[in-house]
């Protein structure tokens, strides 16, 4: 247990210490983003390491605040609605105010911003002479679908209407994947999207100008801990070399590439950076075989770890809990209860304590394989027959020894099971710890479902399946071997 | 010796042992006969200390069995029981030499104990070197027998050995723990439901009923001066068996 505390620190230390952590969130402009003000930092000198994918606003805004990350791309509409939750802050002086009252710095925008706008097909648009919202009036019979979220927000569709005064009806809440396509197939008139989103380009789509300001302004920009020019002083003005330098169009072309192009994000930043800065870095293409083994040794290394501190942990916890009945219910209580918290809440309750990444990983993993070998070697030692058990204590052996000689063994094929079970769960579980950047076979996993890249999600899930079995295998082999032969007859020969 | 003073132990509602006083002189064998929930077993496990009394003192070589005292006493003690006290991952001979390693005997030391021991019960070695699944009853009883004796205790508890056994084995046994009990001069306390297997062992028989000890001397005295009508029935009912062979050949 210390062993693994220090462990632990040791790890998340590291994690601290060196080159300017730069987080993006789990999307593809964030990733795009968080990529390229990694390589302009690189290029200029600074070291820098992107931590990818870590999650939503909430993981990105705390892990900053907590000094997991230096710096992460965010959006000012984001900042204003939702992480500090206040509309007084209109101009961005007051926000700039508000953010370094908690540490924190902000650049001016990139140059484009990433909120709702209604989109049309452009054919359709110019044919009626549609170019601003308020001309939507002019047209009561358009059909307009709208993403479901979109539609209940208070702010979204109850509030539009009423601001423009918007004669629609029967306006229908659907996926947003699915509007694309319908407006496409000319099913839908009017949809509602983001205005970088790459389906503009792929669908030639034409967004409406907001012309009374309804929508607050999503400005891209990079938000960086203040105490980050006196660690590394040169940086906040690489930052700022990014001001107003990607366009709408860029972003949207950017998003395009990766998405729909499904072109790495690191080469779409790489290319940015030579168009607009003439910079000449070579991407370092890592092929599929490192990936693999990268990911590989991570997830193998999440696995033997938590499993590993579980096992010397939980059959202490199920040996006292078999000799103190009174601790048995607690014990067995906290270990279950432990397991019903969903994997994605535990490890978010994991992050203040231990921060991101790898750490908080194993620590939830720990927990989740406390439990089958917990109560997996309370069984087996409970159900020792009493006579036997008896036998050993009117033999003379000491409690200890007991234990040692006679009890565990006699528990051993239980025990295994348990820790076979415990394993199993802990390799599939172990593909969640990519959502706080603990890397492993969930990474490719999540960047597939995020690309819509198939081949990338099978390169995470069959090593992970395949993983899963080889370690119930293991576990087979290890039973047949450590199972005394005394206990492998059924019945007298 | 071994020593009951007033000893009491009930569970729940039911007086398993009800103030029972009772010496077990050293030398001889004392066999606990009664009906079945008499408490003789509860008795012999008192004498073991798995069974705590709720009143009263239970003393070998005068001392009272206690957490203290148990841990030394125990290793003067053999306790065989009626089948299933063997360790199933051990071998016939880890069982029999499981403490004496443990205690650091030599490996000299040892065997040439288990060699005796051995002799003593008729087991060959390929036999001891089975697991107690590939043993038959009547093996692992003599096994379970080597074990008690292993560090040559000065007191042999032994809860309805030959019970599980069938017929002929069961003899054949008897003789084997009679001979031990006689060439050895242990102090023996043995539970049995069978008379004629009382009066085969014993010098001292005691016959309880509901917790109580109703009579206790040789076996004699039982059969011609019972001390109340109980004991009458219970010797009559032990022999009804007999009487019906007896008439059925006739």
């Amino acid at each position: 247990m210390k062993a693994l505390a220090w462990l632990l620190s040791l790890l998340s230390a590291g994690a601290l210490a060196g080159p300017v952590q730069i987080g993006s969130k789990k999307f593809t402009e964030g990733v795009i983003l968080g990529e390229i003000t990694t390589q302009l930092l690189e290029a200029r000198g600074v070291g820098a390491e992107h931590r990818r994918e870590l999650g939503g606003s909430r993981v990105l805004w705390s892990a900053l605040l907590s000094g997991e990350i230096d710096v992460y791309p965010e959006y000012t509409g984001t900042l204003t609605q939702e992480i500090l939750a206040d509309a007084a802050l209109q101009s961005p002086h007051d926000l700039a105010a508000r953010l370094a009252s908690v540490g924190v710095g902000m650049t001016a925008s990139l140059g484009f911003d990433d909120s709702y706008v209604l989109g049309m097909r452009s054919t359709q648009a110019q044919e009626l002479g549609i170019r601003r919202i308020s001309d939507l009036r002019r047209f009561p019979d358009l059909r307009l679908g709208l993403s479901n979220e979109f539609l209940e927000r208070a702010d979204g569709w109850p509030s539009l209407r009423a601001f423009y005064s918007l004669p629609h009806a029967g306006v229908r809440g659907l996926d947003h994947d699915i509007s694309y396509r319908a407006i496409a197939d000319g099913k839908l008139d009017v949809i509602d999207l983001y205005s970088t989103d790459a389906e503009i380009r792929q669908f030639d789509l034409f967004t409406l100008v907001d012309d009374q300001n309804f929508f607050p302004r999503y400005d891209a920009v990079l938000l960086y801990r203040q105490d980050l020019p006196r660690r590394v002083p040169e940086a906040v003005a690489v930052l700022e070399q990014l001001q107003g330098r990607i366009s709408m169009r860029r972003m949207i072309g950017m998003n395009a590439a990766a998405r729909i192009d499904r072109m790495p994000e690191t080469e779409v930043a790489a290319a940015f950076l030579r168009q607009e800065f003439g910079l000449q870095g070579s991407v370092i293409a890592v092929s599929r075989g490192e990936r693999l083994w990268r990911t590989t040794a991570d997830h193998l290394l999440l696995v033997a770890l938590s499993l590993g501190a579980a096992i010397a942990v939980a059959i202490p916890l199920g040996v006292v809990a078999v000799r103190r009945a009174e601790w048995a219910r607690v014990i067995i209580g906290v270990a279950s209860a432990i397991q019903t918290i969903p994997a994605l809440a535990l490890l978010v309750f994991l992050i203040p304590l231990l921060g991101i990444g790898f750490a908080p990983a194993v620590a939830a993993l720990f927990l989740y394989s406390l439990l089958p070998i917990v109560r997996n070697t309370y069984a087996g030692l409970h159900d020792i027959a009493a006579p036997i058990r008896e036998s050993a204590v009117v033999l003379g052996l000491p409690s200890m020894a007991r234990l040692r000689r006679v009890e565990l063994p006699l528990a051993l094929r239980t025990i295994l099971a348990g820790i076979k079970t415990a394993a199993v769960i802990n390799v599939g579980t172990a593909t969640l710890g990519a959502l706080i950047g603990a890397g492993g076979y969930g990474q490719p996993i999540l960047s597939g479902i995020r690309r819509d890249d198939f081949g990338l999600i099978l390169e995470g899930a069959v090593p992970a399946a395949l993983l899963a079995l080889a370690v119930q295998g293991l576990f087979d082999v290890l039973e047949r071997r450590a199972i005394p032969r005394g206990l492998r007859f059924r019945s007298v020969p | 010796m071994l020593s009951f003073t007033d000893v009491g132990r009930r569970f729940g509602a039911v007086n398993a042992v009800d103030g029972v006083t009772l010496v077990v002189p050293s030398g001889t064998t004392t066999v606990l006969i009664g009906p079945s929930g008499c408490g003789k077993s509860t008795l012999l496990r008192l004498a073991t200390g798995l069974e705590k009394p709720d009143r009263g003192v239970v003393c070998f070589h005068d001392e009272p069995l206690g957490a203290e005292t148990l841990p030394r006493l125990r290793q003067r003690m053999g306790y065989v029981i009626q089948d299933g006290g063997l360790f199933p991952h051990l071998t016939g001979a880890e069982n029999v030499t499981l403490m004496a390693r443990y205690l650091g005997w030599g490996a000299g030391r040892i065997t040439a104990r288990q060699a005796l021991l051995a002799d003593l019960v008729q087991l060959h070695s390929d036999q001891l070197n089975r697991y107690p699944l590939e043993l038959s009853g009547g093996q692992r009883q003599r096994v379970c027998l080597m074990r008690a004796l292993m560090l040559d205790p000065d007191l042999l508890l032994l809860d309805e050995p030959l019970a599980a056994l069938d017929p002929l084995i069961r003899v054949d046994l008897q003789e084997v723990l009679r001979r031990i009990f006689t060439t050895l001069g242990k102090t023996v306390l043995l539970v049995t439901h069978d008379l004629a297997e009382a009066a085969y062992f014993a010098g001292q028989i005691v016959l309880l009923r509901a917790g109580r000890v109703v009579q206790q001397g040789a076996v004699r005295e039982l059969l011609e001066q019972p001390a109340e009508p109980f004991v009458e029935q219970f010797v009559k009912a032990q022999r009804e068996p007999l009487r019906l062979l007896a008439e059925a050949i006739t």
